[in-house]
This record gives C-alpha cells, structure tokens and sequence, in this order.
C-alpha cells in the first residue's frame, strides 16, 4: 500500500468519524443504562424500525448467547416497538426520525454510539433479522468465541450473511412475537455464491443465494453483497465503511486467508424472507430509504407479488452450524 | 506426601483458587507463583481465601512475559521455595492456573510412586523438533534474543536478521546439548535440586538469558545432564497450534478429555464450568489405571491446525480465499473437459452417461444458457442455468459446480463457441482432465447451411479462440493433464482415445468398449476445408484432410458401427 493511498483511506475513515459526530445530534436518548455496562461487557448494536414483531426473539437469541448489552436506534417506528425496547433492563435506547440513508443506512448513528460506549470491547453490530451462527455455538457461549479471538490475537470475526427462506410463497405460515423464525425460513443455498476480493479495503465481496438467482438474474452485479464483519474488538478510532460489509482501517477487514488456509468465521442467518417480507418491502419502496435506491426493494416487489416462492429442488433444510461448516460456509479454522 | 505442584497464576484467580484447593486437599503441597501484573488487591484477597490451607505456600513475586527468561526465574524461585518447605515430596510437577487434573490424584500418586526414580519431560534434540514459529529451531540457542517477540517483532525480526547475516554464534556451554519439549514437566527431588545446585547454575542462567523461549529448553537441557531416567512426555496434556498457543478445552471436550486417561490437561477455558465442576469433584474417583492415551485429542487438533493452514482445496469462502497459486487445487475434485466430441458424434452425451459412472453435462458454458445433465433448470448447491449468472463469475460457477458434488465424478462439453473465461481456470488446475479433438468444431459449420462467406468468417473466430484455448493448456502455468488429438487423427483411430477417456473416467463396465457412439458423415469435408483455403482462411487446426477423398479409419475398426463410408 502507497503512502498516498494509506493517507487517502485514514482521511476517509476521520470522515466516517466526523459524519458520526455530526450525526449525534439527530438521536434522542430514550432510556440510557449504559452505567451497567461492565468494562469486559460483550455489546450489541442495531437499528430498528417497525420491526416489533422479531424483538422478542432477537433479543432472547442474543442474551442466550451471551451479548450483555444492547445499544438500540430506533427510526421512527410506530409499532410499538420503541416502548418495547425502553422497558427491557439490558437495552439502551435513542430513537431519531431523521433519515436512514443520509445516515449512511444507519453506519453514523451506531458509529457515534460504538465510538462513545465500545471501545475496548467486542462489539456486535447485527440487523433485527440477522442472527449469529459461530463454530459451536451449540456448547460454546460467545464469551468462548471472544476470549479465543482475543488469545489469538484477532480483532475482527468474518461471517457471510446467510439468506433463510420457507418452502413455498413467503406469506403462508404467519410468524408470531418471540417464534424462531428459522422455523419458518429453514432452508437456505448452499453453493451458489461467488467471491470477489474489493482492492480498495482488501475485504471480500460475496454475492449469490436466493435473491442473486431469483430477483438479480439480469443484473448480478446489483445483487446485495452478503460479506459481513459483525463482531469486531473495538477501538475508538475504527470505522464501518458501508453497512458492515467493510471496516477501516483495512488490517479488519482480512477476515480470510489468502495462503489456503480456512480462519475460523461464523454464518448470519438472514431471517429476511417471513410472511412480513411483502409489507415491508411496499413500505420501504414509498420511503426510498435504502442502498441503490432501493433496488433491492424495487427487484423483490416486481418478482414477489404475494407468492415468490424462493425454494428450488436443491435448497438445503437448515440443521446446525455442522452443516453450514461440512457445506463449506463457514469454517472452524484452528478452533477446535 | 510425594508430589508437589509447583503453580505459575496470571489470571483467573477464581479458578486457580479452586485448583489449589484441589491439589492441596488432596494432600499434595502447592508452591503458587503469582504474576507481578496482579494488582495487589487481587492478590491479597488470593492470599487471604487460600490461608486456611496449611501446605501452600506463595512465593516471590515478579513480572513474567511468554517466551522470556522471566518465566524460567518464576518457576526456579517456586521449585526452591518447594524443596525447602516440603522435604517430604518426591516428584514436582510444573502447573499453570489452568492446568486441570482429569483423573483422581490418588491415582497419580500411585502412579508417581511406581516410578519414583522417573523424569517425565518431554525433551528432545533441536534436529527432531519440526519447530514453525520464526523457523527458529537450534538457532534458538545459537543467537541472541535481547527483545521481545511480542512487544517488539520488528526489531526481534530484525535483530535475528542482522546476526544470520553477521555470522555470529554464540557458544553453547561445555556439557550442554540443546533440548527442546513441552515446559509443563514433573521432575524428581533429585534431578530438580541438581539442576537448581548445579555448580555451574550462574553459568548457564546467564546463557539461558538470551535463549529464545527458554521454558521450553531450560530444564529439558539440564535434566539430560542430571537425571539418570528420562521419560520423555509430558504428564500435562498440551496441544499447541499453529501459532504456538495452546489449545483451549471447553466442555464438549469433557467427553474426549475423560477418554485420555491423562492426568493433567492445559488449558481449561476459564468459564468451562461443566470441565472444572466434573474433574473437581469428590464423586471423580472412578480409577482405570490406564496409561494415558491422548491419541484422539491429538487427532482433533491436528487436524484444526491442518485445516488453518492448508484449508480445504477447491473451497472459495469467506474465510479461505487463496491468492492465486496458493489454492493449492484449483478445484476440489477431478472432472473432465471434454472438448470436440459432442460435435462429432451424435448423441454423444446419451452414448457417455450409458458407458461411465459419472454426471455427465452438456455445454455448461454454452452462450445460451447452462446445459447441465438432464437439461435440469438447477443443479447441486441451487445453481442455476442463466448464463447471465454464470458469466457474472464463471471461475466460481466451476469451482461451485465441482465443490458441490465432490463424490460425484463431473464430465462437461466445452468448445470455441463457450464463454472462454474459465479456459485458463481449467488449464492451472491439476484437477482437470482435458481431451481435445481439436478443429471439431467445423464439422458444424460443415453440415450448416449459412453462407459460405458467413461460415468463413465463423471458422476463423472459433479458429482463433480455439487456438487461444490450446495455447493455454500447453503453457508453462498449465497443470492439467490434457490430451489433444487433431479431428484427422482422431477421424482415423477414433477407438484408443474414446478408450482413453472412458478409462479415465471409470467405466460402468470394465470390459473394452464394443458400441461406439455414431459419427457424423463427413463426406466431402476434405473438399469444405479446401474451399475455405481457397477463400484465404488456413483451417490448420483439424490435421490433414486430403482434398480429393475421404478419411476412412484404420481397417482393424472398420467393422465398427460409426465407420464412415
């Protein structure tokens, strides 16, 4: 890497930093109990909006797993999922109704939020919908996982976000309040994805699944990136980029080897695809508010229509991390 | 009393506590040494809640960092205190704060006083000692290592680098041979005292001083000059991986630590409440007296360390994305490119499915779309048949296709008229069994009734694609073991390479093959390839067709079925 270019990307990343600064003063502090948070406190951090309905089981999935706090930005529901979150013990809440792309999809608000609060700690940045799959998460809390990143020397956890579909159209089985929804959406492809390596932050791209194959088929290079890094020890002076897709500075990002070996990385199960997924994508379709003008939204709508059913002959059923590991989606790397 | 533990504590107090606790109860003396970096309060409460324990003692406090001396002076001042204190024990055992007994200490003890003149320390010549970190092996006693390999890498690096380049060596004191093993040993009184009154211990201080990790060769050099029986393991159970920290045991591991038979294991992860509840409690005395077998365990982290550092070859993931030349293979398994044949026989696919035991595909790049076996809309791994997607990444859609049905032999049709994409893709890859009738693409041309200056143009791009192609597979980078017959050839003897190829493959049968796919007629070709000279286009690619007659095939297969009359 030049000078120039390392200079270009520390600008870039004191950008990030400063956009999280300027974007603070857009939340408004709801219920704060950040004073519980303990200084070796495995913390989660997410944006909600009208997403009541998956809280409970989010939540429940996070806390069984070990997250001791969660740091919450709620834009603008009506669902009642704010008052929700104010009443749990271990959730500190702002809310905002500015808007959600002009916060790069949500990054500055949860930036500032890590800035203030996780540095020194392991930080999880997850969506509602996303839920965290590691090698032996069956027997080992995240703690486990932590503590070994941290004896190994390693600051960043890689996963690839993982999309979960029912068989048949979307909306035939309803979920209710605190279900796994991966009882709904239990299957999922297993070997269909493609890599590409971004030069510019040295991080992976991945595309491909249900959606690449079922709503990208004319134009696979829209089709949503499905790299993610999740859970990083954080600094005060790290940056997601885009979602959490990239970090800066770019040593995060090599979540993967480039000399044959597997690192240990996890699965997140996307949990995108339940009989929710029609009104949601007609609201955010009037709002706009999401990446490339929300195509994604727009490429859903005019292939769903009520009864997309995203379930071909040789979909996978959803059993245990084993599986996704044996099917080469993850990897144990040297954690056994 | 016979054994007593010598503990080096950094963190974990908790635990520790319960572990002292253990041993101590169990009538064995602890020597504890704490780590300076403890805070005082930490360690006075340490202290305080062991204090009803009347054979534990703590020892001189000081800063101890991996890979340094320090580590060796913490257990020396330990062992002295515990010589001293317990002249009633008989072997010592080096313990961290994480080192869990998984057997009953009686039985250890037993164990210990059936061997009471033995030396258990692992402790073997540099030579024997396949040593990665650094590639350090006897060097680690030859140069010096004044700075820290954690704090200061570069200038460790650095420094290592000047003194290869300068030459220079230290001397290695009179009377030592260098040794290496693991640091957790269980010595005698005998042997440790010799070691720690050795006459020449200033000497040989000063010299460890500036070995390299010397925990790990302190005592397994001096022990082969003081002990009179050596057995070279160690009682502690310790795996290391690639980097050299050791694995960590949690409770899924009960099952597989209880199996052992060891009698010590490093290093329990300190929330792994189930392991310590199991192994420290009263009700674990169930005595096998089984010699310690820690084969299977072995196996489970050789084969992590293994997994990190060659992966599984053929799978692109987000955790293993090799640079290119370090995939090791290309793809995971063999497959065969079949190139030509298709073209020049028909019904070819049907006639191969019906001889081999293998998936056998269409034109998988064809421009159209993916004709996979059966002309299914998707396949293994919910790939799917849009071009548009397989050209997006055609290298992933292969290394997919294969990864997806490793166990599964895969055969394809490829030709000049394919996405050529994944033509250098197939030539790197060792993987790849590649047969060519090279110029088999005119036969099309041949029977197409385009115009005749179309047909030229077209036999001229695919000439040069395929040539492209051919380059490729003969180039210097190729791995893949590839076949090429010109169509003349294989249009006289087409038997041996079609044997060739079903061979290779793995016939359903394993008698010679007797039915021979149909030929297309190719009456007059010899003159279709000289009028295409005529209008300035060289076919070369398809071997010597005579313009005047047709091929026959040689007279032994003239009988056959596809002969051409």
């Amino acid at each position: 890497m030049s000078v120039w270019t390392s200079y270009r990307l520390r600008l870039k990343r004191k950008q990030c930093h400063l956009r999280a600064l300027r974007k603070r003063r857009e939340l408004t502090e709801v219920a704060n109990r950040t004073d519980a948070v303990g200084s070796d406190d495995i913390l989660a951090f997410s944006t909600i909006r009208n997403e009541c309905i998956r809280l409970p089981y989010f939540l429940s999935y996070y806390r069984d797993l070990g997250v001791n706090h969660f740091f919450m930005v709620d834009n603008g529901s009506d669902d009642g999922g704010r008052e929700y979150l104010a009443e749990q013990p271990d959730v500190s809440l702002w809310t905002t109704n500015a808007s959600y792309k002009n916060a790069n999809f949500g990054v500055h608000w949860l930036g500032w939020l890590q800035r203030k609060y996780a540095h020194g700690h392991w930080a999880l940045v997850v969506d509602p919908d996303e839920f965290l799959v590691y090698p032996f998460c069956d027997t080992r809390p995240l703690r486990a996982l932590t503590d070994w990143l941290d004896t190994s020397q390693v600051r960043s956890f890689g996963t690839m976000l993982l999309d979960m579909y029912p068989k048949g159209p979307m909306d035939a089985l309803p979920y209710a309040a605190g279900q796994d929804p991966f009882e709904i959406a239990n299957w999922f492809d297993s070997g269909n994805y493609t890599i590409t390596k971004n030069p510019k932050y040295g991080n992976l791209w991945i595309q491909g699944g249900p959606r690449a194959r079922a709503f990208f088929r004319d134009n696979p290079i829209k089709a949503p990136a499905l790299n993610k890094i999740p859970l990083v020890k954080w600094n005060r002076h790290y940056a997601y980029v885009s979602s959490t897709h990239a970090l800066l500075p770019r040593g995060l990002n090599l979540v993967y080897d480039q000399w044959g070996g597997e690192k240990a990385s996890g699965c997140l199960l996307h949990a995108k695809f339940l009989d929710t997924f029609g009104a949601k994508s007609v609201e955010e379709l009037e709002r706009g508010q999401h990446y490339a003008n929300s195509y994604e939204y727009r490429a859903y709508h005019s292939g769903t229509k009520e009864d997309t059913d995203l379930w071909c002959n040789w979909s996978e059923k959803y059993l245990n991390w084993r599986q996704l590991e044996m099917l080469g989606l993850m990897s144990k790397g040297n954690w056994a | 009393m016979s054994l007593g533990i010598v503990m080096l504590v950094h963190d974990a107090l908790d635990r520790a506590e319960q572990l002292v606790r253990h041993w101590a109860k169990n009538g064995c003396p602890v020597v504890i040494h704490v780590d300076d970096c403890v805070s005082d309060d930490d360690y006075t409460d340490f202290v305080t809640a062991l204090s009803d324990l009347d054979n534990v003692r703590f020892c001189k406090r000081q800063h101890c960092e991996w890979g340094r001396w320090s580590l060796v002076e913490a257990s020396q001042t330990a062992s002295e205190l515990m010589l001293k204190a317990f002249p009633d024990v008989r072997h010592i055992l080096l313990a961290s704060g994480s080192c869990l007994p998984l057997r009953p200490i009686s039985e250890m003890l037993d164990y210990l006083s059936n061997r009471p003149q033995t030396d258990f320390i692992e402790s073997v010549t540099t030579e024997d000692v396949p040593w990665t970190i650094g590639g350090l092996d006897i060097e680690r006693f030859t140069l010096r290592f004044p700075f820290s390999w954690k704090r200061h890498r570069r200038l460790f690096d650095r420094y290592v680098e000047i003194q290869r380049r300068l030459g220079t060596k230290r001397t290695i004191p009179a009377g030592l041979v260098p040794h290496l093993g693991s640091q957790w040993w269980c010595l005698t009184r005998k042997t440790l005292s010799e070691i720690l009154n050795d006459p020449n211990r200033a000497g040989y201080d000063r010299y460890f001083k500036r070995v390299w990790i010397p925990d790990e060769s302190y005592y397994q050099t001096l022990a082969r000059r003081h002990s009179t029986r050596i057995e070279s393991r160690s009682l502690t159970l310790s795996k290391f991986d690639f980097q050299g920290k050791p694995h960590i045991f949690y409770d899924d591991h009960l099952q597989l630590l209880r199996r052992s038979d060891c009698f010590v294991a490093r290093k329990a992860w300190r929330n792994a409440d189930k392991l310590y509840d199991s192994f420290l409690s009263d009700q674990n005395d169930v005595i096998t007296g089984a010699e310690p077998n820690p084969g299977k365990i072995d196996r489970i982290f050789t084969k992590a360390i293994e997994r990190r550092t060659k992966g599984r070859p053929g799978l692109y993931m987000p955790s293993r994305f090799p640079k290119d030349g370090y995939e090791g293979n290309v793809t995971a398994a063999r497959y065969t490119v079949l190139e030509g044949f298709s073209e020049l026989f028909d019904g070819f696919d049907t006639w191969l499915t019906d001889t081999v035991s293998a998936r056998v595909h269409g034109h998988l790049f064809a421009r159209d779309r993916v004709h996979f076996a059966g002309d299914t809309p998707d396949y293994f791994g919910a790939l799917g048949d849009a071009a548009s997607l397989r050209d997006y990444n055609a290298k992933a859609f292969l290394t997919n296709l294969i990864w997806n049905t490793r166990g599964e032999r895969q055969c394809f049709q490829y030709g000049p008229r394919d996405n050529q994409d994944v033509s250098w893709v197939i030539a790197k890859d060792p993987n790849a069994r590649v047969y060519v009738v090279s110029g088999a693409w005119a036969v099309q041309l041949f029977h197409s009734n385009q115009n005749f200056s179309d047909i030229r143009r077209e036999a001229a791009r695919l000439q040069k694609i395929e040539s492209d192609h051919l380059n490729a597979l003969r180039s210097g980078y190729a791995r893949a073991r590839t076949h090429v017959w010109s169509l003349a050839d294989f249009v006289l003897k087409p038997a041996e390479p079609l044997q060739a190829v079903v061979d290779d493959i793995g016939p359903r049968t394993a008698t010679r093959l007797s039915n021979f796919p149909k030929m297309r007629p190719l009456h007059g070709f010899g003159q279709f390839l000289q009028d295409l000279k005529n209008q300035g286009m060289h076919p070369y690619l398809m071997g010597d067709f005579p313009a005047g007659h047709d091929l026959v095939p040689d007279s032994q297969v003239q009988h056959k079925p596809f002969l051409v009359k």
